[in-house]
């Protein structure tokens, strides 16, 4: 009986082939279909960052393979005014535009809560300047900031409120300022959309208790709206400043680290240094530099926002 | 990814109950609704508005701001639109830019959407952590990889080759759309698959016949943000492409179209508008794709 329906049940199904026996196999599948994505990330992420770091300790220029040198690109750098310009500018370019993105970004997004019509289309709109390549707003910055044909000046003069043009890119601390207000700019959008998915989150029933107990306004948003976003704004926050602190489309398109070297961010300096100047060692030490300030500023953001959370959700009161 | 959508569907729920909350009288929203959100709308589209309308300013309008209005176009041209599109190489570096683009999409989607299947569906030993390796590989920035990247480049002779950056970008695409395609796999039941597992699918029918259909709108997802990143992507294809002709559109724009002191700022706006215009095109198809991407993606 049993052989008679085992036959008819072979018989039915066709036997699966080597192959096909293979690709049910589940390590087998596991490898094939890891094998893409990890080779890749293998070979152009995890050796070239190791490559990155092994460049750093020797001489290597364009065209020749260089020899162990030690720390010797470091003492030299550690010496030079320009490295040490770039490391400032680059964490006040940071902090100063987190602070900002995430003050404006945080207020639209709240402003973007509210009932209000063709909400999609606004939110189409406010995403626009983070959809377009950076470096063709940089370029349309570029052009607002000319020194004689920048259209702010041309509004401040003729409302009166400056008699001459203003002066963006071409001495150090306004073209500092200058390109944070870009930055600025651009990442508003991005921290708006993502701040408004996790306040929609919120439950409404909090505030409705929150009134009923007569919290202010103020106090709806320090004790409700701040902790419950906290989670996102973490993650959000981590990704800004590390892409921020990273950031080299703007400043190079837009100064390229001028007037004089002085808005020169870390990325911005070691492709000065290994692309056109060919100092591939030296770049390298310079990029390689960037990590500890990355890994310091991802434990920070990460840990100092996420633990808020995990406290707030131990001692909730 | 669930989240995201649940969240945009209850959105019309909470919000008339959040408005009748705040007891808002008409003259106060107006001051602190509406002002402030006009203003952030003029501020974030001004750029765009004033390269518009200094792609279209002929030259003599474009330096004289006593004459003309700056804020308006009196005899509009396509001078400068004619200038890039015949006597430049313009259209070529379109090309290339698209080429890359897609490659580079194409190949991170195959590559990410295996890889998220096998992380979220095949459930091996330590698969959690092979998920946190290329959620972590997100977070090394390119500015750090472009220096050995380059000797890479030389070394395997695909230096001044578009094929250099289709191989290169998936380094910062991949680990976003496996993310990304985690989450989506996540919410279709895993009970679909035991099905068809009973039935006697073998589990490469499960993957195409169920699992990617099912998964469509992830990859649609995953892909415009692929094609988006890698158009909009700088360091890379400065420090790999030498020659004019194999230029992207944004390294190209900044490296071939400013020549000497005097900028072409006609041309150069011209140029960045119609490098955006792809971008802007493709997302205003597909924007609920992006926003619920970027939500879903950031609450992963």
């Amino acid at each position: 009986m049993t052989d008679a329906s085992l036959s008819t049940w072979v018989h039915r199904r066709a036997e699966p082939s080597w192959l096909g026996r293979l690709l049910d196999s589940k390590p087998f599948l596991v490898v094939v279909c890891l094998l893409p994505a990890i080779g890749l990330l293998m070979t152009f992420l995890t050796y070239p960052l190791a490559l990155g770091i092994y460049l750093a300790f020797t001489d290597t220029t364009i065209g020749r393979a260089g020899i162990w040198v030690g720390i010797e690109n470091f003492t030299y750098l550690f010496q030079d005014p320009i490295f040490w310009g770039a490391v400032f500018y680059s964490v006040f370019y940071t902090a100063i535009a987190t602070v900002g993105k995430f003050g404006l970004g945080l207020w639209l997004a709240l402003l973007l809560n509210n009932h209000l019509p063709f909400k999609s289309f606004l939110r189409a709109i406010i995403l626009l300047p983070w959809i377009v390549p950076t470096v063709l707003t940089a370029i349309a910055f570029w052009w607002i900031y000319d020194p004689q044909f920048s259209i702010i000046s041309h509004l401040l003069i003729k409302s009166g409120l400056r008699e001459t043009n203003v002066d963006f890119i071409n001495t150090a601390w306004p073209a500092r300022w200058s390109l944070i207000a870009a930055n600025i700019w651009r990442g508003i959008p991005f921290v708006a959309i993502s701040l408004l998915a996790g306040l929609q989150t919120i439950s409404p029933s909090l505030y409705e208790a929150a009134m009923l107990d007569g919290a202010t306004a103020w106090q709806r948003f320090k004790y409700i709206t701040f902790p419950m976003l906290l989670p996102i704004l973490a993650i959000v926050m981590t990704f800004s400043i590390i892409f921020t602190f990273t950031d080299f489309q703007l400043v190079y398109s837009i100064t390229r680290g001028g007037p004089v070297n002085s808005t020169h961010l870390l990325a911005t300096l070691a492709f000065q240094r290994a692309i056109p100047g060919g100092q591939l060692g030296e770049g390298s030490a310079i990029a390689v530099s960037m990590i500890p300030f990355l890994v310091f500023a991802t434990l920070f953001s990460y840990f100092a926002l996420a633990r808020r959370k995990w406290q707030q959700g131990e001692t909730n009161d | 990814m669930t989240d995201a959508a649940a969240s945009v569907e209850n959105k019309p729920v909470t919000a008339p109950e959040n408005e009748a909350m705040a007891w808002d009288s008409k003259a106060r929203r107006m001051v602190v609704l509406w002002l402030p959100l006009t203003c952030f709308v003029l501020i974030l589209l001004f750029p765009f508005y004033w390269m518009t309308v200094t792609a279209f300013k002929p030259d003599a309008e474009l330096y004289d701001f006593n004459k003309f209005n700056p804020l308006w176009i009196s005899s509009p041209t396509l001078d400068h639109i004619y200038h890039l599109l015949f006597k430049t190489s313009y259209p070529s570096w379109l090309w290339t830019t698209m080429m890359v683009a897609f490659g580079a999409t194409f190949l991170s989607l195959l590559s990410s959407a295996l890889a998220a299947y096998a992380i979220q569906r095949l459930r091996f030993k330590g698969s959690q952590y092979v998920g946190l390796a290329i959620y972590l590989a997100y977070l090394v920035p390119p500015s750090i990889l472009f220096i050995p990247l380059a000797t890479m480049v030389v070394q395997l002779g695909l230096f001044d080759s578009p094929m250099a950056l289709i191989l290169v970008y998936p380094t910062f695409l991949v680990p976003f759309c496996t993310w990304l395609l985690i989450g989506y796999f996540k919410s279709i039941p895993f009970e679909l698959e035991e099905c068809a597992l009973i039935d006697g699918a073998t589990r490469l029918q499960i993957l195409r016949q169920i699992t990617l259909p099912l998964a469509v709108p992830g990859l649609i997802s995953a892909g415009i943000f692929s094609f988006t990143l890698s158009w909009n992507e700088f360091i890379y294809a400065l420090a790999f492409i030498q020659s004019s002709e194999n230029k992207t559109v944004p390294v190209a724009i900044l490296t071939e179209l400013v020549t000497g002191d005097v900028y072409q700022w006609g041309a150069l706006m011209a140029g960045s508008l119609l490098g955006s215009l792809p971008v802007a095109i493709f997302y205003s198809f597909f924007v609920d794709y992006y926003v619920s991407s970027l939500t879903g993606a950031v609450k992963e």
